[in-house]
Parts: structure tokens; sequence; C-alpha cells
């Protein structure tokens, strides 16, 4: 049975790797029964999206030459 | 489009300096070595300046220099800083948030629309803040991944730490500041 510490631990290294047959697997059989594991996938998810539209990041929505 | 002029390459430093400093400050945790970063990065610019045409390619470019420089920084950083036991770091973390069956102490809640906090100014403090408070070197790998955009076989080269370390210590940040979104935006209860 995967734990949700395991569980969070496959989802992180899933936005770095690619995860095995099995893991996606055991991921996807931990995913039906937990949602705070669900929830937390979401969360990973949009921590990613939301560092790409930080206002500092290079090519975020407002645009570099804004003032150019 | 023509080369850009003298006063051209001026305006245009001069409009991105502030988000210069902020992507560096926040990424090097130091004013100073952010300065010292965004400095050298712009004199690297103006030699190479003539170059192009328009000063939003040239703008890109010289965010290009300063990733460059500041995983020049990074690199040394890890290198001087007293690197913490990863495991032990994790497991701190891993205590606070799962119970000895490894199940979540506190389930995660739903965050509704977290997407209508990306257009809020307070938002964004609370994000810095968070990233803020993670600890040095998970922040520097989560920093070198998300915000710098390296393959994690790339930040272990430049850091030379194994894959599995850098694992761990993205899944520590990603905990962390789902963690401390939870509590200081989105208001999942504290325990």
């Amino acid at each position: 049975m995967t734990t949700c510490k395991h569980a969070t631990e496959l989802m992180s290294q899933g936005m770095d790797r690619k995860l095995s047959l099995p893991e996606r697997l055991r991921l996807r059989a931990h995913l039906l029964i937990c949602s705070g594991c669900r929830n937390t996938r979401g969360h990973f998810r949009f921590l990613r999206e939301a560092i790409h539209r930080h206002p500092w990041y290079p090519d975020s929505d407002d645009g570099l030459d804004k003032d150019a | 489009m023509s080369v850009l002029t003298p006063d051209e390459i001026q305006n245009s430093l001069a409009a991105i300096r502030p988000r210069l400093l902020g992507f560096a400050r926040l990424q090097l945790r130091s004013a100073a070595a952010a300065e010292d970063a965004v400095q050298e990065a712009m004199l690297a610019a103006v030699e190479g300046a003539s170059k192009f045409q328009g000063a939003a390619a040239f703008q890109t470019w010289v965010f290009s220099i300063l990733k460059n420089k500041i995983i020049d920084e990074l690199r040394r950083a890890s290198r001087t800083q007293a690197d913490v036991d990863v495991e032990a770091a994790l497991d701190e973390v891993v205590a606070e948030l799962f119970d000895e069956k490894e199940h979540w102490i506190e389930m995660p809640a739903a965050w509704g629309d977290p997407h209508a906090s990306l257009e809020q100014k307070r938002f964004w403090e609370v994000m810095d803040a968070c990233l803020t408070v993670l600890s040095a070197s998970p922040a520097r790998v989560f920093m070198m991944r998300e915000f710098l955009g390296l393959e994690t076989d790339e930040i272990c080269k430049e850091l030379a730490i194994s894959s599995s370390n850098c694992w761990v210590l993205l899944h520590r940040a990603r905990l962390g500041l789902r963690e401390c979104l939870g509590l200081r935006w989105f208001g999942e209860n504290a325990t």
C-alpha cells in the first residue's frame, strides 16, 4: 500500500522525470482513495504555474518590453 | 527595426533593472549578491548590445546573461555553505506533516480557484515570503528547477549532488511551499 508520503514523492518526481509504469499505477491507485493527495497534486501543479507567472519571471505575462 | 542607440540601451536597461534585481534577490537571498550579479550582467550586456535589434530581444538576452550569473553564484554558494544533512532536513518536515504510518496528519484541502490569486499583488508578497522561509538547500534546487528552468540532471551536475538528493530537496521544497501557501494564503486550518 502506497503511503501519502510516498505518493507525494512520486507526484513531485513526476514533475522532474518520467515515472515508471509501476510507479504510475501505484500513484493512480492511491489517488483514487486519497483526497488529500489529490489536492496536493493540484497544488504542486499550481506552484509550477504560479512561479512561471511570477512578476519577476523573465517571460511572464506583463512582458519585458512594457517600458521599452 | 535598427540597431539600438546608446540612449536606447541605457533606457532599456534602466527599465528592466528593478525586475532583474527582484529576480536575482529572490534566488540569491542576499541584496548584495543580487546587486553584484545584476551589475555584472548589465555590463556584459552593454558590450554585446550592438548585435541586437529592438529592445525586447535585447532585454531577453540580458535576462539570459543574468540567469547564468545566478547559476554561477548558486554553485559557489552551495560549495561554501555548510551543507545540511539532506535526509535529516526532510525528516523534520515530514515529521510535521505525516504520522508514523506516513499518512497526512492534516489533509491538504482544496484551494478553490487558485488562479484568481495570481492577479493579486498581496499573493506575490505571500509567495515571496514563503520562498524566503524555505531553508537554503531546498530553495536553491527549487529555484534552479522552476525559476531558471534547468533539468534535474543539470542541477545535479552544477551542485555536485546525486539525483536522488535532488529529488528529495525538490520534494521538500514543494511540500514546504504548499504548506506555507495553504496556511498563509488559502486558509487551510492551522493545527
